[in-house]
């Protein structure tokens, strides 16, 4: 008997789109060991999720596996009746899916969903897998450990019930266990706690798993050997050390690289000069809920200032009160140094001109009924008053400052373009206004990092050419690292700390950007184990009730 | 917020009724009738009082059961010159055949609601089967025939060609149980046909919906067999909106009785809303109108309220 | 009762049998995955097809079946008549045409094809029809099938009624009268509850919330009673103008269709209005037309038009009901409703003369026909148009 638990081979698998079927993989093959991690990465289209799930025998309606087999100890899954796949299923292989709020039944009680997989394939009595979850919960340091499995999932926080589906997945002790991008929904604060949970459980159990993400920091971190997928196919293999060290392939490479790109410093603001957009004492509040307390900050000319803060701290909040959508109920924007009317119904064409915005879902911010060319035509038209010869060369200049030629993209509609082509036509509409400011709300996040990365690029570069100021609203620090001049923190509708980027990357620091500057995940594969040693085991658990409260 | 809605529609049922034009003791009577003669019945209906004391009357006398005095009555009285006291009242009219019709509705919820329930589920089971497609057409068909077609073919193949059930359904007072059942066996038929249609595409649409999503796929991925993922894990989160397409139907059900009722000449209270519309009989016609309404409204009231107590996030708040 | 045992019995024999075909199966093929891993409600379903199947072999072979061959015949020549369609639609046209062609179902081009006859039928009603509509003849209750030896008159091919009016005059006018006024009533509810209903969802505020109360209150009378009373009023204003009351009805039904609209369009426009794009519009310092006809209209285009074809089969319906009861098209126009209430009492001569009882159901069948024909095509266009939303 050897130590290969699972063993794929030249798996292929089809999909339906519009009644014919087109390859999603095509062939890949795997090797598992018993008690091993492997990370399976990739860009959104990759077809991770499909192989993680088809490593169980299983395919989503309108997709099916075409060719290859599925050795899971020795039994073919492609081939295994369905009783007998049933038999294995959440017995000796186990699933943790994206979206735990999803996955969980609204219906009933956790500890009811728990102990169902152990009490449905004999494994123990329904008393003894009450117990045993208890155990797991509390090993998973979830808060209230007797209790929290007598509660509705929607009673239960997303990081919470994260875990609780990792606990589940435990309670037959399965050989392997699938978990896609169990992580990907989470702030990272809360990511942190739950990559520590898994990882723990999965070593102590000495549990085999695949581990699906798009985030290789994050798989740094869980797996022993990682594979690179890209469109169906494997790029390469190796272990985890060696692919962080010595990627093999240019696919790889490029990957690796994205992170680094950093922009060289800018000096430091002259005091004497006026901001381009200065916010004092800003207040604001939806109905009678307030969302912003006191929040002030400038942006000077040329520079970019990165607004960062989890979700709900309300960075686009701010946003809106900059374009007058949500008037402050305290406080004012000024414009160069004189103050903006609160409404943007009040201000002028001129003002209105001055303020541009890219949206971070390149989908909804383009008409999808128009093409490329009469979306930049438009704010020509509409601001500069310019007509047909002078209106049409306008946006054949606006279209190669954005690499999108005009002699092909111009006639195209915004379906027929990909997701880093949207984005791009979408600051090109903010271009054409020639405006001094424009606010970027995530516009990288929904993007994969080859992709947000040439954004990046394209922002930096407008920048210097053209002078524009930029406030940069995100999440992700690695975006804040790249591009930011400037730094400003939020949290729970306060601005926690500001300053120069070289100031905020460097400590002492406010303990809430300590907190979240360490919880990025790095790519060195002990970041996780240094950094819970750093802050001490209890301390994370303590910190999870804390979110609770 | 329900009795707030049924007020309000009280309100326009009697605002519209009193847009009528002219005189209505006038039109009662004829041109020939004598000034006195009119305005005797206008005392007597109460005619002479203003629009909001009429109302506020009207709807005390609906609260206590009270639905006014028939016109057709009232007229037919005068003519015979009996004495006012003895006329029938909207009420008498109309309660018999309240009971008609709702043993009517009964019978086809009876038979729809299991019915189309149970196909409804199969076709969402095996959708994209044979059995989708023929029923996808099948309920497309019904569903965009009108009621008195469905009736009329009935008619023809169970009645007429084949002497099985009786197309005229004369219902009367102290009927053996099982020819009432008879009798009212076609008409239910024909709503059944209608109502099977809309209920078993809602319902369909409701279980895909919820076959699709993630903790159904969770239970396959944890291995239970496919009984226990359809009753313990979909049937308790399907409850919610397969009471929402019953009650909704049967709301549904109120207005192809109207037509239904007609066609079989079946005594309920469409077949004399219909008639009084045609003789302007203007109580009834608002009586029946306020009838309906208040049925339609329960019932999707009853719907919102059963939709809510049946979801777990609402019963178990945070 | 023993009618109900029988069935019970035959289905558990029924199971019985296809437990034991799955077993053959099984066997025979060597337990290949698709008979391995079928339930066995999947092999009764089969079963049970196969018996309708039969059911209905034998039945064409019955002498007295004359319906349910007509019934099979007129579907066979829909399917060929609905595949030429096809594949006419396929070979000829522009690339747009020909590419929808080609994703078509069968329903959706059968819809397409009944949809083109009645246009045409009801555009040149005049030229098609052999006599005038409220034209009336001597021959009264002449029985159809133009043979005089059973009654017929060949100058009257689907006869006469009662005041010797010819029916198949009648039938084409009615695609004419019962066909426009419904599609005229829908345009109206369109243009009223549609843009009240965008108006709602752009401005916001109080006026959305007025006009959504309203609507609230007039959706909770159910539609056929509430256009009921309405029309008994209606018919007291419209005295002996009979014209005026068709009038009126267009009126109120396209009031009481525009509260359904309303909200649709008002749905609709929300979900638009909250895109980004139309923010962006709004801070570029757009004015309320440029967001209404450039941002909001081309991208609901979709959904309207899907509403607008069930919304005419609802009033086209509606107005039929009304007819059938006797208080919605007036005479002399001919129309559909009012055919079949006329008429009804034919089929009870079904077992005489089947084409005499098919003339009531040939008129409330054009009824059926069509909205049939538009819900086909509006089911395709739904699913055309979610399909590309995943």
């Amino acid at each position: 008997m050897s130590d290969t638990l699972l063993r794929i081979s030249n798996l292929k698998i089809e999909g339906r789109s519009d009644e014919t079927w087109m390859p999603i993989i095509k062939g890949i093959d795997l090797e598992l060991k018993k008690g091993e991690v492997l990370g399976l990465i990739g860009e959104s289209g990759a077809g991770k999720s499909t192989v993680g799930l088809a490593a169980m025998g299983y395919t989503r309606d309108g997709v099916r596996i075409t060719d290859g087999e599925v050795l899971f100890d020795g039994v073919d899954l492609v081939k295994a009746s369905l009783p007998d796949k049933r038999a294995l299923l959440g017995k000796r292989i186990a699933y943790v899916a994206q979206s735990a709020a999803a996955s969980f039944n609204p219906a009933h009680k956790l500890i009811n969903q728990h102990v169902e997989g152990p009490v449905r394939h004999g494994v123990m009595s329904r008393a003894e897998s009450e117990e045993d979850a208890i155990r797991l919960y509390e090993r998973l340091r979830l808060p209230n450990p007797q209790e929290i499995g007598f509660r509705y999932p929607h009673q239960v926080s997303g990081g919470q019930l994260q875990r609780a589906m990792t606990a589940m997945a435990m309670s037959c002790r399965p050989d392997l266990i699938i978990f896609d991008e169990p992580t990907t929904a989470l702030d990272v604060t809360t990511q942190i706690e739950v990559l520590a949970a898994i990882r723990d459980i999965v070593d102590q159990f000495g549990t085999a798993a695949i581990y699906i993400t798009h985030d290789l920091a994050v798989v740094a971190q869980m797996a022993d050997r990682i594979k690179v997928l890209l469109r169906g196919e494997e790029v390469e293999e190796a272990s985890t050390e060696e692919m962080l060290s010595h990627p093999k392939e240019e696919y790889t490479k490029s990957l690796w690289s994205v992170r680094s790109f950093k922009r060289p410093a800018k000096p430091a603001i002259q005091t004497d000069t006026t901001p381009v957009i200065r916010l004092k004492d800003v207040n604001a509040s939806y109905g009678q809920t307030p969302v912003l307390h006191d929040v002030s900050f400038d942006i000077h000319e040329g520079r970019t200032v990165a607004v960062v803060g989890e979700s709900g701290s309300g960075k686009s909040t701010a946003a809106r009160c900059i374009t007058g959508l949500l008037p402050p109920t305290n406080g004012t924007v000024e414009l160069d140094g004189s103050a903006l009317p609160a409404d943007f119904r009040k201000r002028s064409k001129d003002q209105l001109r001055q303020i541009q915005m890219i949206y971070q879902m390149a989908d909804t911010a383009l008409n999808p009924r128009k093409s490329v060319g009469e979306i930049i035509a438009r704010p020509v038209e509409f601001y500069m008053g310019l007509k047909g010869r002078e209106k049409r060369k306008r946006v054949d200049q606006l279209m190669d400052q954005i690499e999108l030629p005009a002699s092909e993209f111009y006639d195209r509609l915004p379906s027929e373009l990909s997701g880093g082509q949207k984005q791009r036509v979408g600051i090109a509409r903010a271009l054409a206004a020639e405006p001094k400011f424009i606010i970027c709300d995530e516009v990288t996040s929904a993007l994969d990092q080859l992709v947000a990365e040439g954004i990046l690029k394209l922002l930096a570069q407008l920048q210097d050419e053209l002078k524009l100021s930029y406030m940069f609203i995100t999440h992700d620090l690695a975006t804040v690292r790249a591009i930011a001049d400037d730094v400003v923190v939020m949290k729970d509708g306060r601005v926690i700390e500001q300053g120069p980027k070289a100031d905020m990357f460097t400590p002492p620091h406010h303990p809430y950007t300590d907190l979240l500057l360490s919880s990025v995940p790095e790519m060195d594969p002990d970041w996780l184990s240094n950094l819970l040693e750093e802050r001490g085991r209890d301390n994370v658990g303590d910190m999870a009730t804390d979110k609770m409260a | 917020m329900g009795l707030l809605t049924l007020f309000v529609v009280s309100i326009i049922i009697f605002t519209a009724v009193n847009m009528l034009p002219g005189d209505f003791a006038q039109a009662i009577l004829g041109q020939s009738a004598t000034p006195e003669a009119v305005a005797a019945i206008r005392r007597d209906l109460g005619l002479d009082q203003p629009p909001i004391t009429r109302y506020f009357t009207w709807l005390a006398g609906v609260l206590q059961g009270d639905l006014g005095t028939s016109f057709a009555q009232a007229n037919f009285a005068s003519f015979v010159g009996e004495d006012s006291g003895t006329r029938t009242t909207v009420a008498d009219q109309i309660a018999p055949r309240i009971k008609n019709t709702l043993f009517l509705a009964g019978v086809t919820a009876v038979i729809a609601v299991p019915f189309a329930i149970g196909l409804g589920i199969l076709a969402a089971l095996y959708r994209n089967s044979a059995f989708d497609k023929v029923s996808n057409v099948f309920t497309l068909t019904s569903i965009s025939s009108p009621e008195f077609f469905v009736a009329y073919i009935l008619i023809l193949f169970l009645a007429v060609l084949n002497p099985w059930l009786p197309s005229l359904s004369n219902i009367y007072d102290g009927m053996a149980f099982s020819d009432r059942l008879e009798k009212t066996m076609l008409p239910a038929l024909a709503l059944t046909l209608v109502v099977t249609a809309h209920m078993m595409r809602m319902t369909r649409a409701a279980i895909i919906n919820l076959l699709a999503s993630p903790y159904i796929e969770m239970a396959r991925l944890k291995g239970m067999k496919p009984m226990r993922v359809i009753v313990h894990h979909a049937l308790p989160n399907a409850l919610a909106p397969i009471i929402n397409v019953v009650a909704l139907n049967l709301a549904y059900l109120v207005t192809g009785v109207v037509v239904v009722e007609v066609v079989f000449v079946y005594p309920g209270v469409g077949q004399l809303f219909v008639d009084s519309v045609k003789i302007r009989d203007i109580p009834v016609v608002q009586a029946c109108c306020l009838i309906f309404a208040a049925v339609y409204i329960l019932l999707n009231l009853l719907a919102d309220i059963l939709s809510i107590l049946s979801n777990p996030r609402l019963r178990h708040p945070k | 009762m023993i009618t109900l045992l029988w069935i019970i019995g035959g289905l558990l024999a029924l199971l019985a049998i296809s437990w034991v075909l799955r077993k053959l199966a099984q066997v025979v093929t060597g337990n290949k995955p698709r008979f391995r891993d079928m339930p066995l409600a999947v092999a009764l379903g089969y079963v049970l097809g196969v018996v309708v199947l039969a059911f209905g072999v034998w039945l064409w072979f019955q002498p007295n079946a004359v319906f349910f061959r007509w019934f099979v015949q007129g579907l066979a020549i829909s399917v060929v008549a609905a595949f030429i369609f096809r594949w006419l639609g396929r070979t000829v046209g522009t690339k747009t045409t020909k590419k929808a062609f080609r994703q078509m179902p069968l329903t959706a081009s059968f819809g397409f094809l009944v949809i083109l006859i009645y246009a045409i039928c009801a555009i040149f009603a005049g030229v098609l029809a052999p006599y005038g509509q409220a034209e009336v003849f001597q021959n009264v209750n002449v029985l159809p099938g133009g043979n005089p030896a059973t009654g017929g008159d060949p100058a009257h091919l689907l006869g006469t009624d009662q005041i010797g009016r010819d029916l198949l005059t009648r039938l084409i006018y009615g695609a004419q009268n019962t066909v426009g006024i419904a599609f005229a009533t829908v345009c109206l509810a369109f243009l009223v509850g549609g843009s009240l209903g965008f108006l709602a969802a752009v401005f916001g505020g109080w006026l959305d919330n007025i006009l959504s109360r309203i609507v609230d209150v007039l959706m909770a009378i159910p539609s056929l009673i509430f256009a009921l009373l309405l029309m008994t009023i209606a018919s007291a204003w419209a005295g002996s103008q009979q014209w005026l009351l068709t009038v009126y009805m267009v009126l109120i039904i396209a009031l009481i269709d525009s509260t359904r609209v309303f909200r649709l369009a008002r749905a609709v426009g929300q979900s638009i209005v909250v895109m980004d794009y139309v923010e962006a519009a709004k801070l570029r310092g757009e004015g309320l037309g440029y967001l209404i006809f450039r941002e909001i209209l081309p991208n609901a285009t979709a959904p309207l038009l899907a509403e607008l074809g069930l919304r005419f089969c609802f009033v086209f319906l509606t107005i039929s009901a009304l007819s059938f009861l006797g208080i919605g098209i007036q005479p002399p126009l001919a129309d559909w409703g009012t055919m079949v209430r006329d008429l009804a009492q034919f089929i009870n001569f079904a077992a005489f003369s089947p084409l005499a009882a098919a003339l009531p159901l040939m008129a409330a069948g054009a009824i059926a026909l069509l909205t049939v024909a538009v819900n086909f095509v509006v089911d395709w266009m739904l699913h055309k148009s979610s399909g590309l939303k995943e």
